[in-house]
């Protein structure tokens, strides 16, 4: 019978470890689709982060290094310097570029460094066990934000590609979410350029995708993208944030 | 070979390009910010890439980034800049990756000032950031030594996969010296089988710390442990000035293992026997440079600035078999050689030796 569908090259035989109906499986696939789409798995080294999304390290089967928490970019930064022929990218949640790692998100792309970098946003802290992000939304209930996310206590949610999209060196910022069949296709379309803008050597290429997290949200699977789509989506505009002159010719 | 004069800060940014450094990552803080400054001027001349990061944390982690891909890369700061560094040290060491990095030792705590100081000793030797690691710890006194020492740290960076730490100070980092820029021998072959730079024909490659399980965490400490002991069996150096026939002793090292000397002629000359010992590495700590004067010697004076750090480290090397005391300046201030002799000569009630 004819294998009409398959592992990706770019992903290990390691099975995914991450909890029922969460989206780090969906990203990872597509990074990975999009890596051998390429043919540059061979040239690529990821950066993992802490958290959840450290796990990437053991799933792609390209060359990996895992940073300390919020520091991939710097990490990646060093390692595209030091090989600037290679691909590099980092793979990173929202708690980890968009608070411990913030000045790394803002200056990685201040200085159009030419390496990709994913945030995978799902507004909590999920290895941890569920506490407030940076990304949290107004109301929302975390283990740290028990009554609700208290905006005059505790500030707005960041949303950072708009922020990192507002940087010169930043060439191509989208953000995309994985909630649906079009919305993956999407994404895969946004990831796949963010690795040509490097392939290039334009400049920084950030996307942010939108994800869940059923179980610290205390959701059903279902209901998470559910309650992605009604929450997350309108505070997090979706759609290629900015694409640079050079970048449109790609 | 060349002889030029040169100020210490940019004698290390000449080295790291002798021994075929080219990637430098920093974040300017005084008295340090020559080192950045030179490598910014000279590097593109041999191809060579200076970032000037967001922060001190940045630039640590893009040396770790770098050191992960198999080339030569360092990093130079100050105090309190090397405090904030200590968190990348910790992944670095636990990692195993070589770098250089540069402490131009200022005083402290907090902001503190320019001065020279070696208040950061226990951070250098001690680990410095959290878990159990140690940094190979080089500790120069002179111009000629921040140019030979920087050379030697890359070598056993490379040797060991370990970061390396020059401690230098403020005084030695702003004075202008005559240095010889001796040419290095061709590094020998290091292995790098370990490297990360594109899976390409072989198996992916994973540099990370993470310890899934306890088991592994214990495995990945005794595997370090193990690296240590024989860097402490094989590494240790230091420099002795009239030690033969001394029957007391200075321990220093760096600047005022420098101002020492001149005490230990000082002290010659009205007929003192009064030697040192100046700590080359700190870690390891020159243990076995004791050994022949443990029993022998009748007292020990440790010149540091600080309260009073490696002083610990010279009790257990003599095991306390030496009554061990301590004089020190703080705060960027330096001991004459007469004050530290008039301690020495008021500690061991000396003073009659010169009228005999």
């Amino acid at each position: 019978m004819e294998k009409i569908f398959g592992r990706s090259k770019g992903l290990t035989d390691v099975p995914f470890s991450f909890c029922p109906g969460c989206t780090h499986g969906i990203i990872m696939r597509l990074i990975a689709e999009v890596l051998e789409e390429l043919d540059i798995i061979e040239d690529t080294i990821g950066v993992s982060p802490v958290g959840c999304a450290g796990f990437s390290q053991d799933f792609f089967s390209c060359d990996f290094v895992g940073a300390a928490h919020g520091r991939a970019q710097a990490v990646g930064t060093g390692i595209k310097r030091s090989l600037p022929d290679k691909i590099v990218f980092t793979y990173q949640g929202d708690g980890d570029i968009a608070a411990i790692g913030t000045q790394h998100a803002i200056h990685t792309a201040a200085r159009g460094e030419k390496i990709t970098s994913i945030m995978v946003n799902n507004a909590i802290f999920g290895m941890t066990g569920g506490q407030m992000a940076p990304t949290t939304l107004e109301g929302m209930k975390t283990s740290t934000s028990p009554y609700g996310r208290n905006i005059g206590t505790n500030g707005y949610p960041i949303d950072l590609p708009k922020l990192v999209a507002n940087l010169e060196g930043a060439v191509y910022v989208a953000s995309v979410s994985v909630d649906s069949p079009k919305n993956i296709n999407q994404a895969k379309k946004a990831i796949k350029k963010a690795f040509q803008v490097q392939q290039a050597g334009l400049g920084f290429a950030f996307v942010s995708v939108l994800s869940t997290c059923p179980t610290n949200w205390g959701l059903t699977p279902s209901d998470s993208m559910k309650w992605l789509r009604e929450n997350m989506m309108p505070v997090y505009e979706l759609g290629e944030l900015k694409v640079a002159e050079e970048v449109k010719s790609l | 070979m060349e002889k030029v004069l040169m100020k210490g800060n940019e004698i290390i940014g000449e080295a790291a390009i002798r021994s075929g450094c080219k990637l430098f990552f920093g974040y300017p803080i005084t008295p340090s910010t020559e080192v950045i400054e030179y490598l910014s001027a000279q590097f593109p001349k041999v191809g060579g890439t200076v970032v000037q990061a967001e922060d001190e944390i940045g630039a640590i982690n893009m040396c770790y980034g770098a050191a992960c891909t198999g080339n030569r890369v360092m990093t130079a700061s100050s105090s309190p800049g090397v405090s904030l560094k200590q968190e990348g040290l910790s992944y670095s060491a636990a990692v195993g990756l070589p770098m250089v990095v540069v402490n131009v030792n200022r005083c402290g705590p907090g902001l503190g000032g320019l001065g020279p100081a070696q208040s950061d000793y226990f951070q250098s030797t001690k680990g410095g950031g959290h878990g159990d690691y140690r940094l190979i710890v080089l500790a120069p006194s002179k111009a000629q030594e921040l140019y030979d020492y920087t050379m030697e740290a890359f070598d056993l960076a490379d040797k060991y996969r370990n970061p390396v730490l020059i401690l230098s100070d403020g005084f030695l980092g702003q004075t202008m010296e005559p240095v010889v820029l001796k040419e290095r021998p061709e590094a020998p072959a290091f292995d790098r089988s370990w490297v990360v730079d594109g899976a390409k024909g072989r198996e992916k490659r994973v540099l990370a710390s993470y310890s899934l399980t306890n088991e592994i965490g214990e495995a990945n400490n005794l595997k370090w442990e193990a690296k240590y002991k024989h860097i402490q069996e094989q590494e240790q150096r230091w420099e002795e000035f009239h030690t033969e026939d001394a029957e007391y002793l200075l321990v220093s090292y760096g600047t005022t293992g420098r101002i020492c000397k001149s005490t230990v002629l000082n002290a010659r000359a009205k007929g003192i026997k009064l030697g040192l010992i100046r700590p080359i590495t700190l870690w390891p700590y020159p243990e076995k440079a004791f050994i022949p004067y443990k029993e022998k010697v009748k007292g020990i004076v440790t010149v540091e600035l600080n309260t009073g750090q490696m002083i610990e480290d010279v009790k257990l090397a003599v095991e306390c078999k030496v009554p061990v005391h301590l004089y020190r300046r703080q705060g960027g201030m330096l001991p004459t050689e007469d004050e530290i002799l008039d301690f020495v000569e008021n500690k061991f009630n000396l003073s009659a030796v010169e009228e005999v």
